[in-house]
């Protein structure tokens, strides 16, 4: 496959390229869904092609087949110089790349238990077994499923970069549902996307579905005869670590993307309210707040060895001791900020989609308490787990998430079960409020793998380590 | 370069008698030029070539997709479908296969767009941005020509092609940004300089706004937020799936809109675009699902209407049956007054161009929450007074739209696609509501 990547980028740079690389990328996927005990799905997708970039003044242009033949190789890199070209009728300044080691590289993940060489009757008693369980405890709607990503590619430069890389990534979900007369409360397990890493089967099975079954279905039966969560305008809040995973997502993550920052971004996913001329001085949250884009987590969904321009994964430190210090960035990106180097956090979405900045595993460094000690240290507060809705504003500012389920705090206890709990705040203002952190052993990478961006859209896989935090004076309980 | 047709049929010829089995191929060209700090920084094509393959082996059901058409590819595709087939459980929900129908006949189709160059994108760019001068602008203009072909093995086959252009870009002052968009089957209809003044007067006409106290406000919602109104409804309401697993608010025969309001799925509409056919090889047709306020039907895929005694309506999405099925081509019947003589209806109350990361809270009530963008004034005595900074809302949309809540529908009905979801492309013009939950402001 080098071969081919290498007649497109010959060709791009012959049509006048300055800078060219191209991925060739083949990738399997295999989901599987079960629905009230019984399977009602297998789906098995295959995508292979080549993708062409080609740099040309200060824009580039990309051209993507499933023909791998040489000679589509070299004309698909011939349009791609031909597209970029065509961008200098609406020009900016010229676009330059950071720059990077250039290496001949081979890179793969660790995998236990090879998950597309399981057996698929094996896979679909798991699924069945577990949606069965969750309809005979109360659910009126009982899904369960699994995914399977199996991804080999191959990237080529202009500049010498070969380096071909095997990511096998693999996880699983179930929900329930139950109907009341005027509402449906739901109940995920282990979360509302739920669990995904760069790993085997291994994971699935650690996640036990079906032992976990019941318990959810249960809840979500409870929830319909539960007290809606209170509304107030300031209460602490203490938020689980699958939802805080999707706080830091939203409201860190997105935030601190490069691209974002500069503007690429600003007609469709947004802009950021960060400004990069208070990089390494705005505080973004409390002296408790740390927060890394690391590729490198062993496991974690946004792990990887090298970007898709070739970039080898490295951590980057984006909040320290509450101050904002870094971003996530590629080689262009990172050259127009000014940055020495890219932040190795480019991505593109199979082989027809032009790599941008996509989040990495971004996550919090765990503190050094415990759920039970926040809740023990919490006169009057809410405890809210799994992620319901999320919206939040185009810079990365105003939030609103909801969750599928609370609890009441009263006196330092854990007190009576509520629903429909939803919380709002404002980027920075929220953050500076956390003053209690998890401890190591509450630490989870969660993977998120449906985290939209770009036009044309792309769907990218990215990890979150997190733990439980408390947060103080949050305003709840949101009303239509 | 084989056409979809014969690719299907070589697929079908593979399955023989050993399943029931149903393909369809895909081929094109889709291309999309992107702007961003007034420059075009990004310009991409993709040479589109999909297969997607599903069988059923004595009830027992599997789905396969790939992108390459060679023979061995394709042995290799229906060979794993089967494969994976025998090892699958019985599916008592199999619905079976579509039986021998025509399409609708429409045909959706533009040569210039289908094979439209990278300049002709970028013109369109280059006269948005210089509409804009002195603002930084940013958006995409998009191309794509596709043609489809469908096959199963109950002997249906059908072909279609469809086109589609959009502009889509803001203009920005430093405070405030406006949108400026337009979708036609054919690129020719996109015209750049007058998307990009419309967004610089949305722009300059919301400079320096203000808050406004969150709370209960008539609204004027733009087309665009109306495509956001209609595609919730759609998903979670009057897809059948919902209805069976009873996660709807939809009930066929009740008022449970406003009675100025009529909405039907129509590929036949000449302001639709797409394909005449979905993804099981069912025939498109009109579909009405709100009468007059009462709702009226529901959209069905072969395996709902097999679970609740109905027709498919054509709205299958591969892939997409664990999800139900989704409308592609929804129409909300326009009025007859202008998006001007709508402001001027208004006592007190809310313009808005945009609705931004729309979530829904709970499907049965349709409680939505997300953020206005891209232009938003406070309206009094029907005069436009002032521009305000961006509100969250928290509404349910069925109650928006309920019985006497619609003040006012406009004339101005547009197409609009690509929203949250990515879901078709929907045709629908202003509409004045009595009452609008706005639960925060910029402050929180």
């Amino acid at each position: 496959m080098f071969e081919i990547a290498e007649a497109a980028v010959e060709a791009a740079l012959a049509a006048g390229a300055r800078h060219a690389d191209a991925r060739v990328m083949d990738r399997r996927h295999e989901s599987m869904t079960a629905r009230n005990g019984e399977i009602e799905g297998l789906t098995q997708e295959g995508s292979v092609g080549l993708g062409v970039r080609a740099l040309i003044g200060s824009g580039w242009g990309f051209f993507s087949t499933a023909d791998l033949t040489a000679d589509a190789a070299r004309a698909a890199g011939a349009q791609a110089s031909a597209i970029a070209r065509a961008s200098a009728s609406v020009p900016g300044a010229d676009l330059e790349l950071t720059p990077v080691e250039v290496r001949q590289d081979h890179w793969s993940n660790d995998v236990r238990e090879d998950p597309l060489s399981v057996p698929l009757s094996e896979k679909a008693e798991m699924l069945i077994a577990a949606s069965r369980t969750m309809r005979e405890h109360g659910a009126d709607t009982a899904n369960a499923a699994y995914d399977i990503w199996d991804t080999t590619k191959w990237l080529v430069s202009s500049e010498g970069h070969r380096i071909d890389q095997h990511i096998v990534e693999c996880g699983a979900r179930m929900d329930a549902t139950a109907n009341g007369e005027t509402e449906t409360q739901r109940r995920s397990y282990p979360g509302i996307r739920g669990q995904y890493g760069t790993r085997g089967w291994e994971l699935v099975r650690e996640l036990d579905l079906p032992g976990n079954a019941a318990r959810i279905a249960e809840q979500a039966r409870a929830l319909l005869t539960a007290p809606d969560c209170p509304s107030s305008d300031a209460i602490d809040l203490i938020i689980g670590s699958e939802q805080m995973a999707l706080q830091i997502h939203e409201s860190v993550g997105h935030a601190v993307e490069l691209d974002r920052i500069l503007g690429w971004e600003a007609a469709f996913a947004g802009t950021s309210w960060l400004d990069l001329a208070q990089l390494g001085t705005l505080r973004f949250g409390s002296d408790l707040m740390n927060i890394t884009a690391d590729a490198t987590l062993p496991g974690a969904l946004g792990s990887f060895g090298y970007d898709d321009e070739g970039t080898p994964a490295h951590p980057v430190d984006i909040v320290r001791d509450g101050i904002w210090v870094g971003v996530l960035s590629g080689r262009d990106s990172a050259a127009l900020a000014g940055l020495a180097e890219s932040g190795g956090a480019v991505r593109g979405d199979g082989y027809n989609r032009l790599p941008m900045v996509r989040m990495t595993n971004v996550g919090l460094l765990p503190g050094t308490s415990s759920l039970e000690e926040m809740i023990a240290a919490t006169e009057d507060g809410i405890l809210m787990d799994t992620n319901r809705s999320w919206s939040i504003d185009d810079k990365r500012l105003n939030f609103q998430f909801g969750c599928e389920i609370g609890w009441e705090i009263k006196n330092g206890k854990r007190g009576r079960m509520v629903k429909n709990p939803t919380y709002t705040g404002i980027g920075p203002r929220f953050w500076q409020s956390l003053d209690m952190l998890g401890g190591e052993s509450e630490l989870t990478y969660w993977g998120t793998p449906n985290c939209g961006k770009g036009q044309p859209g792309q769907i990218g896989h990215t990890g979150h380590p997190a733990v439980p935090c408390r947060f103080r004076g949050v305003r709840v309980g949101v009303r239509s | 370069m084989s056409g979809p047709l014969e690719i299907a049929e070589r697929v079908i010829a593979r399955v023989g008698d050993r399943a029931e089995a149903e393909v369809t191929v895909t081929t094109g060209a889709e291309a999309l030029t992107r702007f961003a700090t007034s420059f075009i920084h990004q310009n991409v094509a993709d040479a589109v070539r999909d297969i997607h393959l599903r069988l059923a082996v004595d009830g027992r059901v599997a789905e396969t997709s790939g992108n390459q058409s060679d023979d061995a590819s394709l042995d290799r595709l229906v060979q794993s479908t089967l494969d994976a087939a025998a090892l699958q459980p019985v599916d008592p929900g199999w619905p079976g296969l579509a039986p021998p129908a025509d399409g609708p006949g429409v045909d959706h189709w533009d040569d210039a767009t289908a094979t439209a160059e990278p300049d002709a994108r970028a013109a369109r760019v280059g006269a948005f941005v210089d509409a804009a001068r002195e603002l930084e602008s940013a958006g995409f203009c998009s191309t794509e020509g596709v043609e489809m072909a469908f096959a199963n093995s109950a002997g249906q086959r059908l072909t279609g092609r469809a086109t589609m252009a959009t502009l889509d870009g803001i203009a920005r002052t430093g405070t405030s940004d406006g949108s400026g968009r337009v979708s036609s089957r054919r690129l020719a209809d996109l015209d750049g300089g007058a998307a990009g003044r419309i967004a610089v007067e949305r722009a300059t006409a919301s400079a320096d706004a203000s808050d406004l106290e969150p709370g209960r406000y008539e609204v004027i919602l733009s087309p665009d937020c109306v495509f956001d109104l209609l595609s919730f409804l759609s998903l979670y309401g009057f897809n059948a799936r919902a209805v069976e697993e009873g996660r709807s608010f939809a009930k066929v025969g009740e008022a449970q809109f406003d009675e100025s309001l009529s909405v039907a799925d129509d590929v036949l509409h000449p302001m639709s675009v797409g394909i005449g056919f979905d993804a099981e090889g069912t025939p498109k047709r009109r579909v009405e699902l709100i009468r007059r306020g009462v709702t009226a039907g529901l959209v069905h895929d072969r395996r709902t209407a097999k679970a609740l005694g109905a027709e498919s309506t054509g709205n299958a999405v591969a892939g997409g049956g664990s999800f139900g099925a989704i409308p592609a081509n929804l129409v909300l019947e326009p009025g007859t007054v202008s998006p001007d003589d709508l402001i001027g209806s208004v006592e007190h109350g809310v313009l808005v161009t945009d609705f931004w990361y729309t979530r829904i809270l709970d499907p049965r009530t349709q409680v939505v929450t997300g953020l206005t963008r891209n232009g938003v004034w406070l309206v009094e005595k029907g005069r436009i007074v002032r521009p305000v900074t961006n509100l969250r809302f928290t509404q349910s949309f069925v109650e928006a739209l309920g019985p006497g809540a619609v003040r006012g529908i406009g004339s101005d009905l547009t197409l609009a696609g690509g929203g949250t979801f990515g879901v078709g492309a929907y045709a629908a013009p202003s509409l004045h509501l009595a009452s609008w939950n706005f639960t925060g402001n910029a402050q929180g």
